[in-house]
């Protein structure tokens, strides 16, 4: 293993790093206050205020892009470019290059929102742009690779960090999903329109071969390469065992890809083909569990940093959500308990455990970590991250307890035979049943985004006083020794 | 080619897949804590995210100064 000492930010390009992690903050609002707006509107459909242009259809593919691709994206290519170079100890292999990936990262979700509102999409969940907007994502994304593998080609360490590897597997797993799943005609050179290469039931296995696998390589395989950096540097120890995260990658890289049929349980997808998926997923649960164990065990010997370590209790409440969506997954994807829960709000709120808990909490703690170290400061306020913490952590407990409510009850109710054999219930009944539920869901997103709002005033103010102290240096040693 | 239509019967390879997948995984976790030697290696490079650290980089907020 190479020793090489700290010779200062300039070794790195840490400018690109500050564009996107400032980026994802501004998507994560910007993603969440739209969450909260179409959850109220389901809750108060008033706001809809009979406009298409307001409508849930059009606005929550804005939400989900905004959050998935704007926040969690940014955050990805944030992170991704820091540890890289840090644990490489090289500089990115070209600026251009990842400027590039900046400019047409942001471009690209600028243009899906605006399509969304306009009113095209494909109508494929998480993939909803149309092929414009596909293409410019592949040339994007292949930049990416390329930049990113360039780097590591060019590293002075010669061992590769795990961290790494999951970034990596995201990397690639994600530009085959993305190329499989978008193959489109195009109605026309000038039109928005596209139809879908495949059709039927093969359109929906595909689609759904994409839709997991965007959870397992987007949402949790790079999410983990975060956590493998992230939680030790904070911590200040390793991680607990090297070798369990090798374990951990390649059991993870290679059962993920199989799980995507467990969403078309009951449909006119062979049999067979779904309950494959569903041993996948039961599998799946143990490589999921030993990466949690790998990350919380990290802090064995220093629990005390729960006490005092706003930061690291954010990461560590990701891993418990981890830990604790990767069990419930695996539940939903057994056939019969599908049965109960498929097409109800359980399955938004087991997304929403794992979006909320996991990915939008180790994004905060990483980039709490991370951020004050770019602008080469300390974060502005200890008090603001730990309302940030409580709210957040509210918030979802409220999300996802208002979604199981919700769930079962419409699963029970859909399911309700009289003594005549006829559906106990209407549809319509089943709606009117959720709407405590539904207010409640959005008052848990209104703590949420409230927390998200606070970071970003911090980070702000951090970012503010990081520029003012480099360029008065004198006058910021004089602030700080006065508050010393 | 009527070799290939062995590969076309799911009884043939479903327990082929499973014999590869299988040994695959038994060679990953034999590689990785089978040797001593390696595991020590492999355990090494738990602290490589700490290699470039700089002085002071545990103190992240204001309070802690």
């Amino acid at each position: 293993m190479a020793v090489t000492a700290y010779s200062g930010a300039e070794q790195y390009n840490f400018d690109i790093v500050k564009k996107f992690a400032v980026m994802s903050l501004v998507w994560a609002v910007v993603g969440m206050s739209v969450g909260v707006y179409i959850a109220a509107e389901l809750a108060w459909p008033f706001l809809n205020f009979d406009s298409p242009y307001f409508s849930f259809g059009r606005f929550r593919p804005v939400h989900t892009s905004a959050v998935i691709f704007g926040f969690g994206g940014s955050a990805l290519f944030a992170t991704s470019y820091y540890v890289v170079q840090r644990t490489c100890q090289a500089r990115l292999f070209s600026d251009g290059m990842a400027s590039f990936t900046f400019w047409g990262w942001q471009t690209i979700i600028v243009l899906a929102a605006l399509s969304y509102v306009m009113g095209y999409s494909q109508g494929r969940e998480y993939a909803e742009m149309e092929w414009p907007i596909d293409l410019l994502i592949e040339v994007v994304w292949v930049a990416y690779l390329i930049l990113y593998v360039g780097t590591i080609m060019r590293r002075k360490q010669p061992h590769i960090y795990v961290a790494n590897w999951f970034y990596l597997s995201f990397i690639l797993a994600t530009a085959l999903l993305h190329t499989f799943n978008n193959l489109a005609v195009p109605v026309d050179l000038f039109s928005m329109k596209s139809y879908s290469l495949f059709s039927g039931t093969q359109d929906a296995m595909v689609q759904w071969w994409y839709g997991h696998n965007a959870v397992g390589f987007f949402l949790t395989a790079a999410f983990l390469g975060m956590m493998y950096y992230f939680v030790p540097k904070q911590a200040g120890r390793p991680i607990y065992s090297y070798r369990l995260s090798v374990v951990h990658f390649w059991a993870l890289s290679f059962m993920y890809m199989w799980v995507g049929a467990h969403h078309l349980h009951w449909t006119a997808l062979p049999d067979w083909t779904s309950s494959l998926a569903a041993a996948f997923s039961i599998l799946l649960l143990m490589p999921s569990w030993g990466g949690m164990i790998n990350g919380i065990m990290t802090l064995s010997g220093a629990w005390d940093k729960l006490r005092t370590d706003p930061v690291m209790r954010f990461m560590i409440v990701a891993l418990s959500f981890y830990g604790m969506s990767t069990f419930e997954g695996p539940m939903m994807s057994l056939k019969e308990v599908n049965a109960l829960s498929h097409y109800t709000d359980w399955t938004v709120g087991h997304v929403h455990s794992g979006a909320l808990g996991w990915v939008a909490m180790i994004s905060f703690g990483s980039l709490y970590h991370m951020m004050p170290r770019l602008w080469d400061t300390t974060l502005y306020s200890r008090k603001l991250i730990e309302w940030h913490f409580w709210l957040a952590t509210i918030g979802i407990v409220l999300y996802i307890v208002a979604m199981w409510i919700s769930g079962i009850t419409q699963g029970l109710m859909w399911r309700a035979f009289d003594e005549f054999g006829n559906l106990q219930y209407s549809f319509v009944e089943s709606v009117a049943a959720m709407m405590p539920f539904y207010a409640m869901r959005a008052i848990g997103g209104m703590f949420f985004l409230t927390g998200t709002v606070l970071m970003a005033i911090n980070i702000f103010m951090t970012i503010r006083q990081g520029k003012r102290e480099s360029a008065a240096p004198d006058a910021g040693l004089a602030v700080r020794m006065a508050q010393a | 080619m009527e070799w290939l239509m062995w590969f076309s019967k799911p009884e043939n390879t479903k327990p082929l897949a499973l014999i590869i997948f299988f040994v695959t995984f038994i060679g990953i976790v034999i590689y990785v804590y089978g040797s001593k030697k390696r595991s020590a290696q492999l355990e090494s490079y738990r602290d490589i995210p700490f290699l470039d650290d700089r002085p002071g980089d545990q103190d992240d907020t204001k309070d802690k100064q």
